[in-house]
């Protein structure tokens, strides 16, 4: 027996009072039932060739970087690198649809996103390499610390959008978060927030299918993770993760309605990670070759090399620059990630407050008298 | 000028007055919390914020702690001074992971590019007869966390003086505000001129010669009474009052241990592990040798808060501080 169906339920559910009525209309709200695409569709054809240029190179130089990248956990010259190759078009089109003036919040593995925003390609991985948790100062190219906590630097983003709001700036934050970090509570209470406020804040979903080895069937009983969005006001927008261009479109599209006080929006791209979560973890033991294999052959970077190619944008000598560019890029970060980090064992106290307190002198000249016994040879 | 005639103010109002003079003058002092806007607070203490400075000065957040610490780590990036109220302790705990994982360390890990200078109120403590979850005494746990400064004051004065401070600072501050001294009166005018008080100052509130009772917040009250009471017996005791937990002010305390030779530390929050563990090891290590008697503790018991009508049996109150008082005659006894 269902509710509607107990006796006097009818006379029990009262009608809404006058006043009551729905906030929001949800039928604008609702996320497409497909993935957009604009590559290989109608649609390419009026999107800019300078457009599709610039993500091309950038896609190739970040395959590039993420190859580079992996080789060097093998080397030890990475304590670990989470890889986002097959996710290359979402890190670049985050990267490129934001003005200077608006804030990039990555998780741990969008170290491309912050490489295609202009951050050094070293510092950007000084958190993996293990000198210091931030190789950058955040506010230099507008970039949040690469954030580990799964969904943490979601508030953030709003926070800093809101701020900036209220200072009058016309600031946009876009924050990163993979599909599993959609359970945390942060990722709920950071979209009700910016939903309420209005934020100028874009959410950016990767959902690349799992959370290290959980599917995503197991991660949420939703429609899709764009769904979510609707619950709290605000548009969902379902899109291609490999098809550079829809990215970079949706997002636009998403940026621009933020700047013009529309407030926020979620979007979820739909791609796929091809490597294992990192080095660290054994993929053959929760999906199949098979499965790979079919999104190798929906490889963001083919996909839009075959654009590129039909519409005459594009020729082999402009497909063998990239490649070159590319290379050369891998081979500086190669020859610059060789050379030692030069660390200094004191700065473990220079920034734990704005003032040192006398605990942390006194530890600090604890330690100094230590590297210089060592120094010595003074071994106990 | 119209001149009011000075009136004795409650720490509540105190506190509130700290807001509104830092938000005059800094326009980039922002109140957010649960019910901090038109309400003025459950303990009133943001009251007429909003209605003077406008609801983007005092805001009321939707209710989520962890969303109101997340974003104000956000506005603090951008350049603002947030002061978060947590409405109380128990109700802190779902913002623990931003607190910790970044309010505490952001400065750290950008190697100083990204102060958070953020102000967490919390009213803590007990013997307010509140239903469970309104009387956890939670200082341990801010206290193992390095970044973050720990201030409780006790008196009406320093209430003004170190949220002054606390919103001052560029570092982040939990601020933990003894929620049954709220209502505690004093001959600190609100009308009057008003200090602000360093972070990190231990002050000797009673002197005396016999020993030191080392406590904070809520025990401050109970030491000088007890202190007072102890005088009967012929015990002149010193009470030192800490209002910083970090940083530790070793020198203000050692030395008044150095001077009497004897110590208890006293607080309500549990003693196994809690903060008097550590101030009863600092002291040791460093007095050592002028100590006559061991450093002892009287802490709250090592259970959940217990329910309104038996927290007096929890709470330490003067007999307990006496009781430990009279086992410093260690001589006597061994
Ligand atoms: C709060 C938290 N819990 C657990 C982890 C450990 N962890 C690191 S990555 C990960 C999976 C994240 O999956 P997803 O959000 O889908 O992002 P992806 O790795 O696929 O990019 C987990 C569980 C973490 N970093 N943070």
């Amino acid at each position: 027996m269902t509710v509607q169906e107990l006796p006097g339920a009818a006379s029990y559910r009262p009608t809404p009072p006058p006043a009551w009525k729905p906030r929001t209309d949800p039928a604008p709200l609702l996320p497409d039932p497909e993935p957009y695409r604009v590559l290989g569709t109608d649609a390419a054809a009026g999107f800019a060739p300078a457009v599709l240029r610039r993500l091309y190179a950038e896609l190739v130089r970040g395959r590039r970087y993420n190859t580079q990248a992996t080789a060097l956990t093998k080397q030890g010259r990475l304590a670990v690198y989470p890889s986002s190759t097959g996710q290359e078009a979402c890190e670049v089109a985050a990267a490129l649809v934001l003005e200077d003036r608006d804030w990039l919040f990555p998780s741990y593995r969008d170290t491309l996103a912050a490489v295609a925003r202009g951050l050094d390609p070293v510092q950007a991985l000084t958190l993996l390499r293990g000198d210091w948790h931030t190789g950058y100062d955040p506010h230099e190219h507008r970039i949040a610390p690469l954030c580990t906590p799964l969904a943490t630097q979601l508030p953030h983003a709003v926070g800093l959008a809101h701020a900036a709001r209220l200072k009058g700036d016309d600031v946009v934050a876009l924050a990163m978060v993979g599909d599993g970090g959609t359970s945390e509570g942060d990722f709920h209470e950071a979209l009700n927030f910016a939903a309420v406020w209005q934020a100028p804040v874009v959410f950016l979903v990767q959902n690349n299918g799992f959370a290290i080895s959980v599917p995503l069937a197991k991660q949420t009983a939703a429609p899709s993770l764009a769904h979510k969005a609707v619950g709290y006001g605000m548009p969902g927008r379902l899109v291609d993760g490999n098809d550079a261009a829809a990215v970079h479109q949706v997002l636009s599209e998403a940026v621009a309605r933020a700047r013009r006080g529309g407030g926020p929006t979620l979007v979820e791209a739909v791609t796929y990670r091809i490597d294992a979560h990192t080095n660290a973890d054994d993929a053959t033991r929760y999906r199949g070759d098979g499965e790979v294999e079919a999104w190798r052959q929906h490889d963001p970077i083919q996909l839009l090399e075959r654009e590129l190619k039909d519409r005459g944008l594009i020729d082999e000598d402009g497909i063998r620059e990239a490649a070159e560019d590319a290379e050369r890029m891998a081979a500086r970060l190669r020859e610059r990630m060789n050379a030692d980090a030069e660390l200094d064992p004191m700065d473990l106290f220079a920034h734990v407050f704005a003032e040192q307190t006398a605990q942390l002198r006194e530890q600090a000249a604890q330690l100094r008298a230590e590297l210089a016994a060592e120094a010595e040879g003074d071994v106990r | 000028m119209t001149t009011v005639a000075a009136k004795p103010a409650t720490m509540a109002q105190a506190l509130q007055r700290a807001m509104r003079d830092a938000m005059a003058e800094d326009p980039t002092v922002h109140v957010m919390g649960e019910d901090v806007g038109t309400l003025g607070g459950v303990f009133r203490v943001t009251d007429g914020l909003a209605k003077e400075f406008g609801e983007d000065r005092c805001t009321d957040t939707p209710l989520a702690e962890a969303g109101i610490l997340g974003t104000a780590v956000g506005m603090a990036m951008y350049g603002l001074r947030p002061v978060v109220e947590m409405q109380f302790d128990a109700f802190a705990y779902p913002a623990f992971e931003q607190l910790i994982s970044h309010v505490a360390r952001m400065r750290n890990r950008t190697r100083g590019a990204m102060p958070l200078p953020i102000v967490v109120r919390v009213p803590y403590g007990g013997g307010i007869g509140g239903v469970e979850h309104h009387s956890d005494s939670s200082e341990a746990y801010y206290m193992a966390t390095p970044g973050l400064h720990v201030v409780t004051p006790a008196t009406v004065a320093d209430a003004y003086g170190l949220l002054r401070a606390a919103i001052a600072s560029d570092d982040p501050v939990v601020f933990l505000e003894p929620k049954r001294l709220y209502w505690s009166k004093s001959d600190w005018s609100p009308d009057a001129p008003a200090a602000v008080e360093p972070i990190g100052r231990a002050v000797v509130r009673r002197t005396g010669r016999s020993a030191t009772l080392i406590t904070y917040g809520p025990s401050v009250p109970v030491c000088l009474e007890a202190a007072e009471a102890a005088q009967a017996e012929g015990w002149d005791l010193e009470v030192v009052d800490l209002r910083s937990l970090v940083p530790f002010d070793d020198e203000t305390v050692c030395a008044s241990v150095r001077r009497t030779g004897r110590a208890v530390v006293v607080h309500e929050s549990n003693g196994f592990a809690g903060p008097g563990a550590e101030i009863a090891a600092r002291v040791t290590e460093r007095c050592f040798h002028h100590l006559e008697a061991p450093v002892l503790r009287v802490a709250g018991f090592d259970i959940p808060y217990p329910p309104p009508m038996l927290e007096r049996h929890h709470l330490p109150g003067v007999d307990r501080v006496l009781d430990a008082v009279a086992r410093l005659q260690w001589e006597a006894e061994n």
